[in-house]
């Protein structure tokens, strides 16, 4: 339906392009007035009078729409029994869609046959009311712009200062994204806050959701509260989170850090150019290739190892997941070093030389603390990386949330918990789920606090250079 | 300590320092090597499969069929007994116990195998011809030489007269490695030799498709609306950072706005490619906005003074003049963004991409799989066969992305001006 709309207006448009500017020339020839633009602006201009409302009366529709519709349909399911709690109306609800779209599974009550009915009514409408506002609306907008022509307006002006709206439009979709994102999270999260206390959540010391079993999410018996309270201590999470980060990082940082001396100070330009490539290869891997690549070789090769010393090794280390994790975010380090130090003045090196500094002196001297403020920044960004990757710790660490500082153990991390928690069949209004969602939203401010000091730390040190 | 001594341990040091440096190159160097090598060791044998050479009698009779049938009873008629005494001449054995061990030799669709092959060539109707039928997983990595057949009995799924069945045969010739097209052509499926990235492929392809048509125009319109025609406000102020914040949130968390979002108050359809591509074109966004911009930001202003002086307006020396020449620039940064959304995981797990799909969708809102999702799915799995077919799909993953890469750096190349 939607699909023939779109391509209708499409052509109404492309014939309203050719009918304004047939229009204007019309008028030109026949009253011998200077026109105030090209006439392809005149034409421009109806084809948005045509498109644009058209376009946004169907994308308010079809966010509107299927609210509405259940809003309706869970009052007539009111009115018939008044006892219904809201999970028993959601669920009672989506029985009523997916009968309706034919994918029903399960026990027919009258009541879900007269809740069909009444929804295919309400489409009925809706389908009419929409084709009705639409025609209208096209109407009235065509019959506008074709007046204003014939006033000989300043369609180009007109047309500019829509196209800059849109242009807006466009950039705001960044804005959109981040709060869309602000108000998933936040509004399971403060569902889930509202069943386990915020404290018990950050603070609590114990993970295992699979406790939190609540047969009825209306009526929490004093036992499962307890249960659930007990459930979602997430430091085992942050600490396994930090620990194979602080892995990563000790892999990641004296090799990217090096490697990007080397490249920057020493390397002769046919080395650069052939081991720069190379490197950033690895920023260019998916990281589901790291976590198989961890999964199936790094580990089990830690646990044989393991095994001749003595040792006992998990096969879902900690350790292997952060050396993958640390290879993972080489590059990371490598190139942002690179930059960095590519752009400390050569006059401070010049001045190390002059009273006798070798070439290590210089940089361990000079240098590498002009760049530290761009260093330390690059570092933090490839932290804010390695505690955001998912695919490597879902892949490679474990799963239990062991509070641990041994590498040899498996230890879990707040993707992973996410990861687990969301995977495959889940039932949305469980504290579960949104418990996910309230990992997820730490995980957004710990990222984004990360990146902003991180960026901070980088401008900082462009400022003084530049 | 005298003056050459301290000179010598400076210059040791000096060494030293630059040892470090070589290292740490040649480390990360290996590291690339070493990975990519585990992987394509691994992979390679998947695109080839083991077949056994069945002759069989396509004889009318036993198909239940008449002379010259039309297609549809060729598609309907029952192929089990033909296949099960096909298979069993093969070799002679006795006993239904026996039987059952010379027929798990092959994989459970050899049924199918035998139709498809009659209804591509119904000619072969009352003629026996020798099918290439495909073996089992197990004697498909025997002959690939990775199943460890060293093992005392008890503690193979293979037993022994099944390896005495497969030595007799591999002695006639009659087993044989062709290429296996079923890795390209075919669904998910629980048997490692039957299953393919057919349908992983194709969602795939959707997806990125789908990221690309929304995220490229919204990404060109709003950096050309924030380098061009943005006042310096607040608003613009807190678009940019936005951005910037954007470009460095976890891709998990743009797998979470799906599910919220797109999943939960819009009731878009699950573990589609059309969500998939929302949510990665959300999520590629800011990465292209920023090379975006900073290929407009690359076109000198003395072409749109040059545009502004004789005359033209202010959009259209940006329509006319500079989006043109800022265009090629911009190509490149949006290939690399959708090379990285191509390889993308975590979200389109989020979203429900892990079920388990069979059938190749053939429009946008089918339930598909994709790429780096059918690696993650095939990984969790025990049976050896999927090892190699995990790593084939890597490499098939990879090469994609090597290509998108090579095209960037070439447009890049290509188009790339000094002013």
């Amino acid at each position: 339906m939607n699909i023939i709309i779109l391509l209708l207006v499409t052509i109404f448009s492309y014939l309203s392009f050719l009918y304004g500017r047939s229009r204007i020339r019309k008028i030109t020839s026949t009253q011998s007035i200077k026109i105030n633009a090209l006439p392809n602006y005149y034409g421009y201009y109806l084809a948005l009078w045509c498109a644009l409302p058209a376009l946004i009366i169907l994308l308010f529709w079809s966010i509107f729409e299927p609210a509405i519709i259940k809003y309706l349909i869970s009052q007539t399911l009111i009115q018939n029994d008044l006892n219904y709690s809201s999970e028993q109306l959601n669920l009672l609800y989506q029985k009523i869609r997916s009968l309706y779209e034919g994918n029903f599974s399960g026990t027919l009550t009258e009541e879900i046959k007269i809740g069909v009915k009444n929804y295919e009514n309400l489409q009925t409408i809706a389908q009419n009311s929409k084709i009705v506002l639409l025609l209208s609306t096209f109407i009235a907008a065509i019959s506008y712009g074709i007046f204003r022509i014939s006033k000989n307006n300043k369609a180009r002006h007109d047309v500019e200062k829509i196209l800059t709206g849109l242009l807006f439009v466009c950039s705001l979709v960044a804005i959109l994204t981040t709060m869309g994102i602000i108000f998933s999270l936040l509004f399971e999260s403060l569902k889930f806050f509202s069943a386990i206390n915020i404290f018990d959540f950050l603070f609590g010391m114990n993970w295992s959701p699979q406790r939190a079993f609540v047969s009825d999410a209306s009526a929490i018996t004093a036992l499962e509260y307890e249960n659930l309270k007990g459930a979602f201590g997430s430091v085992p999470l942050f600490a396994g989170t930090a620990f194979i980060a602080l892995i990563a990082m000790l892999v990641a940082v004296p090799i990217g850090l090096f490697s990007g001396i080397y490249m920057a100070e020493y390397a002769s330009s046919k080395v650069r150019k052939y081991s720069k490539p190379i490197i950033e290869i690895l920023a260019g891997i998916p990281t589901v290739v790291y976590g198989f690549f961890a999964a199936l070789t790094v580990g089990p090769f830690f646990r044989e190892l393991g095994e001749k010393l003595n040792l006992e090794v998990s096969s879902e280390s900690a350790l292997a997941a952060g050396l993958v994790m640390g290879v993972m975010i080489i590059p990371y380090v490598s190139s942002l070093s690179d930059d960095v130090i590519n752009a400390v003045p050569q006059s401070l090196r010049d001045g190390s030389y002059a009273i006798g500094a070798t070439k290590s002196e210089t940089i361990k001297n000079v240098v590498i603390p002009a760049a530290l403020p761009g260093i330390v920044g690059s570092v933090l960004l490839a932290v804010s990386r390695a505690i955001g990757e998912t695919m490597i710790v879902v892949m490679a660490a474990g799963l239990a949330a062991n509070l641990t500082i041994n590498p040899l153990e498996s230890t879990t991390t707040i993707t992973t918990q996410i990861v687990m928690l969301l995977i495959g069949d889940q039932e949305f209004d469980s504290p579960k789920t949104q418990s996910a969602f309230a990992l997820g939203l730490t995980l957004f401010f710990a990222t984004l606090i990360l990146n902003y000091i991180a960026l901070r730390f980088v401008k900082k040190y462009r400022e003084k250079y530049e | 300590m005298n003056k050459e001594q301290r000179l010598k341990k400076r210059h040791n040091a000096e060494k030293r320092f630059k040892l470090y440096g070589l290292t740490s190159i040649l480390l990360a160097i290996f590291f690339v090597i070493f990975l990519l090598n585990a992987i394509f060791s691994k992979g390679s044998g998947a695109f080839l499969k083991t077949t056994i050479d069945v002759e069989v009698n396509f004889d009318a009779d036993t198909l239940e069929l008449s002379e010259s049938p039309p297609l549809e009873d060729l598609e309907n008629t029952d192929y089990y007994e033909l296949a099960i005494d096909s298979i069993l001449k093969v070799k002679k054995v006795n006993g239904l116990t026996e039987e059952k061990l010379l027929i798990n030799l092959f994989s459970p669709d050899y049924e199918y195998e035998i139709r498809n092959f009659l209804l591509d060539n119904p000619k072969a109707l009352n003629q026996t011809t020798v099918l290439k039928l495909t073996a089992s997983d197990d004697f498909d990595q025997l002959h690939k030489g990775n199943y460890p057949r060293e093992l005392p009995e008890e503690r193979r799924r293979i037993n022994n007269f099944q390896l005495n069945l497969y030595d007799e045969l591999v002695n006639e010739g009659k087993v044989n490695k062709i290429f296996n097209s079923y890795l390209f052509t075919k669904g998910d499926s629980r048997n490692p030799e039957l299953a393919g990235i057919g349908g992983a492929l194709v969602g795939s392809f959707f997806t990125i498709v789908i990221t690309l048509l929304l995220s490229f125009p919204i990404a060109i319109a709003a950096s050309v609306y924030l380098e061009e025609f943005a006042p310096k406000n607040k608003i613009t102020d807190f678009i940019e950072i936005n951005i910037n914040n954007l470009a460095a949130v976890p891709s998990i968390v743009f797998g979470l706005l799906g599910l919220g979002i797109l999943l939960g108050t819009f009731h878009l359809p699950r573990s589609t490619p059309l969500v998939a591509g929302i949510t990665l074109a959300l999520m590629t966004l800011p990465r292209i906005i920023i090379p975006c911009r900073a290929s407009l930001k690359a076109v000198p202003p003395s072409i749109r003074e040059g545009a502004l002086a004789i005359g033209a307006s202010k959009v259209q020396s940006v329509t006319h003049h500079v989006l043109p020449l800022a265009i090629p620039g911009t190509l490149s940064g949006t290939i690399i963004g959708l090379a990285q959304a191509l390889g993308e995981t975590a979200p389109l797990i989020l979203i429900g991409m892990v079920a388990f799909v069979v059938d190749i969708p053939s429009i946008p809102t089918d339930p598909s799989a994709s790429l780096p999702v059918q690696v993650y799915l095939w990984s969790e799995q025990a049976e050896r066969g999927f090892v190699e077919k995990t790593s084939a799909t890597i490499m098939v993953l990879l090469s994609f992305l090597i290509t998108l890469n090579f095209i960037a750096v070439y447009l890049r190349q290509k188009f790339e001006r000094k002013w």
